[in-house]
């Protein structure tokens, strides 16, 4: 190229030095969706509007927010909160995306496993899905602590020690993430940083390199079905929309997904309004105290099912049960040893499989938000026991599954 | 004109060699800028007067940014390898953090116990773990008496029996 013609228009100018049909080709209108999905399939936008959402609330926080053990607590629970025009609305927006946003990514997940959409092609789908889940919770974590209230205190001990591991005993380690002793100033402006700039540029450059693992194998349908993407989109360029499987990504499949965008928008500004409280926690309205645990410490609702894999074990073996949760939903696509690409309810015992996992893992929440005496430590212990079993059984259940003779 | 294989091989050899030097440079300073700074670190020292205790009644003194307890034995509690006598009475000297994942646990007096809050460990009045699931008794830090006063942070012949015994890590 490099031969440039006087420009018809601002489009023809642009288009002759960013070539912008041939992008928004790629990415968006020639970017074919299946027609045979359901609202599940809104999960993924509804995650980035709600990070949106995070980074303009978190943008105007950093604007009285103080990274100083003396300043924190006051410049988040006075300043922000009664002094700042409108501050609070950033806070509980804030606040209550970071929560729900767990939500949601649980539902992404949960959809994921229903259909299968990990294997056959999806296996980087489903592996930058989980980095964005770690860096995500990397993310919620280090948030937690910037208001210095006694449960950021104690969560940052809490877990800073899990380094330590076990009887290994690696206190130096420790220290070197904490910057001190015990959590103090350098701890809060390390996490400050992580929270406002690393942490969130490793999850825009993940959320890119997810959408360009979807290119590709392209989503999922209800069925599993192996669409001919080629054949279906070529019969919807020739006019024959009717009878193809598929319709373009912009603004056929757009304008659904806004929809449904629409309705979480009304939920979530509900929720913002009427029902902060549930997304701040009464006991970080206590500054922060070194030197008094609170009588009952538990994390948010979000991280209560592998805190409670943590808990009820002897030490050693609960960090290693707690690893073991950690990473063990990231070889998904290779514990399945199932050839199907199938919705559980037609995949025979995995349909037990799948629905013994969400019932599981519901348990291990109630269980982590109850205090750790008597009979709920036992029951924390079969249960989660029981969650590694499940796990360590998923080849065998997928193996002795039968194979699904390809539909239609 | 022949491409001279060798020279860009070289060229590229040089230039990634360089390059890793300058990166593993890089870290070794990320690292160190992570480090806890010296003012942080320097060994402090806490001088506790163990004269105004009371029996079965929780002192909490700081060392270090942490908390240490000092309990004084009432006579109903049974001796133990662990405590610490000084002049006719027997004290229990500890860091304060739960060895499970460092919580504070709490002193309940009229059970003779410690209870920590984050995942239901539990101590008896000698530090020692009753209920799990802390895997080792409460630390004692180096310590030296001098008459009525216990210093934390400096070490002595009645620390380090303990600690060839076993008794504290
Ligand atoms: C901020 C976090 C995330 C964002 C913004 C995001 C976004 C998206 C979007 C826009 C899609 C396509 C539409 C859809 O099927 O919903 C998608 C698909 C997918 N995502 Fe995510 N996602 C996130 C986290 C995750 C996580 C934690 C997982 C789990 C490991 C995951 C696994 C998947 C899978 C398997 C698909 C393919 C679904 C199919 O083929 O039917 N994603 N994601
Ligand atoms: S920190 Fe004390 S029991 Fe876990």
């Amino acid at each position: 190229m490099a031969h440039f013609t006087k420009a018809t228009s601002i489009h023809d100018w642009l288009n002759q030095r960013l070539a912008v049909d041939s992008v928004k080709k790629v990415l968006a209108t020639e970017y074919w969706i299946p027609k045979n999905i359901n609202f599940l399939w809104a999960m993924g936008m509804i995650l980035a509007v709600t990070f949106g959402l995070l980074l303009i609330s978190g943008i105007f926080l950093m604007m009285y927010y103080k990274p100083d053990t003396a300043f924190a607590f006051d410049s988040v629970n006075y300043t922000i909160m009664s002094q700042v025009g409108y501050g609070w609305l950033w806070r509980h927006i804030h606040a209550v995306a970071a929560s729900v946003i767990f939500l949601i990514i649980y539902i992404h997940m949960f959809t994921g496993i229903y259909y299968g959409s990990y294997k056959k092609g999806r296996e980087m789908i489903w592996i930058s899905g989980m980095l964005l889940f770690v860096t995500f919770s990397g993310e919620a974590f280090s948030g937690y602590m910037l208001p210095w209230g006694q449960m950021s205190y104690w969560a940052g001990t809490v877990i800073t020690d899990i380094f330590s591991l076990g009887s290994l005993n690696l206190d130096g380690l420790v220290q070197w993430i904490r910057g001190g002793y015990v959590p103090g100033d350098a701890f809060l402006n390390r996490f400050y940083m992580l929270h406002v700039l690393l942490l969130p540029l490793a999850v825009i450059a993940l959320i890119v390199f997810h959408f360009a693992t979807l290119r590709l194998p392209h989503v999922n349908n209800q069925d599993g079905e192996d669409i001919n993407f080629k054949e279906e989109s070529d019969k919807y360029l020739s006019g024959n929309t009717k009878s193809s499987k598929v319709i373009r990504f912009q603004f056929d499949f757009l304008s659904k997904d806004i929809v449904i965008v629409g309705f979480f928008m009304i939920f979530f500004f509900y929720l913002v309004f009427y029902h902060f409280e549930f997304a701040m926690d009464p006991v970080n309205f206590d500054p922060a105290n070194g030197l008094k645990t609170p009588t009952h410490i538990y994390p948010e609702w979000y991280f209560l099912w592998t805190y409670e894999i943590l808990r009820p074990f002897p030490k050693n073996p609960g960090l290693l049960a707690f690893g073991f949760a950690q990473v063990i939903f990231i070889f998904l696509p290779f514990l399945d040893r199932s050839p199907n690409v199938a919705p559980a309810n037609r995949r025979g015992i995995f349909k037990i499989w799948f629905w013994v996992l969400i019932v599981t893992m519901v348990i291990l929440t109630v269980l982590g938000k109850l205090p750790p005496e008597g009979i709920y430590t036992t029951y924390g212990t079969v249960v989660a026991s029981f969650f590694i079993l499940l796990w360590l059984s998923l080849p065998i259940v997928t193996k002795l599954e039968k194979p699904i003779g390809s539909k239609k | 004109m022949a491409v001279k294989k060798e020279r860009r091989n070289f060229l590229g050899l040089a230039l990634g060699g360089f390059t890793t030097l300058g990166g593993i440079a890089a870290l070794g300073a990320a690292k160190r800028t992570w480090d806890p700074l010296p003012s942080v670190m320097a060994a402090g020292f806490s001088v506790i007067d163990l004269s105004v205790t009371k029996p079965n009644v929780l002192y909490v003194a700081k060392w270090r940014g942490k908390p240490i307890f000092i309990l004084k034995k009432t006579p109903d509690m049974e001796k133990n390898p662990r405590e610490v006598i000084v002049g006719d009475s027997r004290y229990l000297i500890c860091i304060g953090i739960c060895t499970h994942l460092g919580c504070i646990p709490s002193y309940f007096p009229k059970q003779h116990k410690f209870i920590c809050a984050c995942h239901g460990g539990q101590y008896d009045s000698n530090g020692e773990v009753t209920k799990l699931p802390p895997p080792l008794p409460l630390y004692i830090p180096p310590f030296k008496i001098d008459g009525q006063k216990v210093i934390i942070g400096e070490s002595s012949p009645e620390f380090q029996k303990l600690k060839a015994a076993g008794l504290t890590a």
